[in-house]
């Protein structure tokens, strides 16, 4: 039985899917309902929907789009974007979204996030870091979806997520977002090296060869993507696809 | 009708999207009168197992649970948290769960180096009969997420076990009283199945 989750992550801006390149210029790339139907055809292990836009421009989540989504999903579904307040988080769960992803809230108030696990439990959180290397092979963390940079260090920010109870980390590369140059295995292997709980390699994955390596090199539980998802070939054409379960079970464990 | 019981932990939503689904009549309630009419109950339930006892206590649902899994002996499906709360308690919290399946829920040992949560797909391995399972599909697979697991005190109470760093009881049914630690509405047409075999279940079950 192949343990390893393979997790499209889809991109809501402005009630349409986009995807980025390093967190710019989104593409538009389809319908969000029709694409989550799609995915339950192709009897996805997980999927992840960020809203790239609620936090930047401090909206609420929103949450009409979330009961649509929610109710098209036969799979479990985590929900990132917005998540600011305990009121937000109980809310998308009565939605009926599996877990909640809690990304830029996390710096100043550590305290939501283990208010939310004692509520709903550690599976139900997760939080998502977006990590980008400095030219000195330095990483560094960024919230509101890359662009406020952050003081704390990775393995400080990692620590306080752990201690307030979280039962899952998606590690996000900036700098391989959209690329499909292979996930940053450095930056993973330093996070999952560190904790216990499952460690999810996000950004720059674009084959299943990508995926052996983020679990064997780096120690990730799970593999999201968004790129390879949406896109086929090397133009690029927008084509919602899934790899075949055998060619997953063949490469991963 | 089944009544997918209402009492502010999670995903009630997904259960009754895939109740839909597979044809089945539900209703989302908290209310003991829509209860005490239903042919079947779920209890569903992310989240944690005391804070999950509370609130079956504050919204008074204990009693008319206790009948109708006790005293009229409908059929009840326990899923995750809902399925952990059938038995006696959980190292997770204090106080009692229902009582209704001779159990207690353990956290996953912290030597096993496997991540726990356990969040992944799995397979089951059936090892006494249940309706829920009419026939065990050839690469069946079910959604987990949890650090807790069951464990019966009666054998005969297992019916599939699952594998995470150990072997765990992933489904149990005690006559009436069912419950999967995997998450049915999650599963895709695996989840569908036992779904429909649990709407499928017909009357009241005697004692054994």
């Amino acid at each position: 039985m192949i343990k390893t989750r393979v997790i499209p992550v889809l991109l809501l801006k402005d009630n349409g899917l986009v995807k980025t390149v390093k967190f710019k210029e989104p593409q538009y790339v389809g319908d969000p309902i029709n694409s989550i139907r799609i995915f339950n055809e192709k009897e996805v292990d997980e999927l992840v929907f960020l809203d790239i836009n609620a936090t930047p421009t401090k909206k609420e989540p929103d949450f009409d789009m979330i009961y649509r989504i929610a109710g098209e999903a036969f799979m479990p579904m985590a929900y990132g974007g917005g998540i600011s307040t305990i009121e937000h988080i109980r809310k998308v769960f009565t939605l009926g979204i599996e877990k909640v992803i809690i990304n830029s809230a996390a710096y100043d108030n550590y305290s939501l996030l283990k208010e939310a696990v004692s509520e709903y439990g550690s599976q139900s959180i997760v939080a998502c870091i977006d990590c980008k290397k400095t030219l000195f092979g330095k990483y560094v963390l960024y919230a509101g979806g890359g662009k406020i940079k952050q003081k704390i260090s990775i393995n400080n920010h990692v620590k306080k997520l752990i201690e307030s109870g979280i039962g899952e980390i998606i590690v996000n590369s900036i700098d391989r977002d959209g690329t499909q140059n292979g996930y940053d295995v450095d930056l993973i292997s330093t996070i999952s090296s560190n904790v216990s709980i499952p460690v999810v390699a996000c950004g720059g994955a674009s084959s299943i060869d990508d995926f052996a390596s983020a679990v064997t090199d780096a120690g990730a539980s799970a593999v999201a993507a968004g790129s390879m998802f949406v896109f086929k070939g090397k133009h690029r054409a927008v084509l919602i696809n899934y790899p075949e379960r055998h060619l997953i079970e063949s490469k991963l464990i | 009708m089944i009544a997918i019981v209402d009492y502010g932990v999670g995903n009630l939503r997904s259960v009754e999207n895939m109740l839909r689904k597979v044809g089945a009549e539900c209703a989302i309630s908290s209310d003991p009168d829509v209860i005490k009419h239903a042919d079947k109950l779920i209890l569903p339930g992310v989240g944690n197992f005391g804070q999950g006892m509370k609130k079956l206590r504050s919204k008074g649902l204990l009693d008319v649970l206790n009948w109708f899994a006790l005293d009229v002996k409908r059929p009840v499906l326990g899923i995750c948290l809902g399925a952990q709360i059938l038995g006696n308690g959980s190292e997770e919290a204090e106080g009692p769960g229902l009582g209704w399946i001779d159990m207690q829920c353990k956290r996953f040992p912290y030597d096993l180096n496997v991540p726990v949560p356990h969040m992944s797909w799995n397979e089951l391995k059936i090892v006494n009969e249940s309706p829920l399972f009419p026939d065990n599909a050839v690469g069946a697979r079910y959604y987990f997420v949890h650090s807790f697991y069951m464990e019966c005190s009666n054998s005969k109470n297992i019916v599939a076990n699952s594998h995470h760093g150990i072997d765990f009881t992933a489904v149990v049914q005690s006559n009436n009283i069912f419950g999967t630690q995997f998450h049915p509405e999650k599963s895709h047409r695996f989840g569908m199945d036992v779904l429909r075999a649990f709407d499928g279940l017909k009357g009241n079950y005697e004692e054994v």
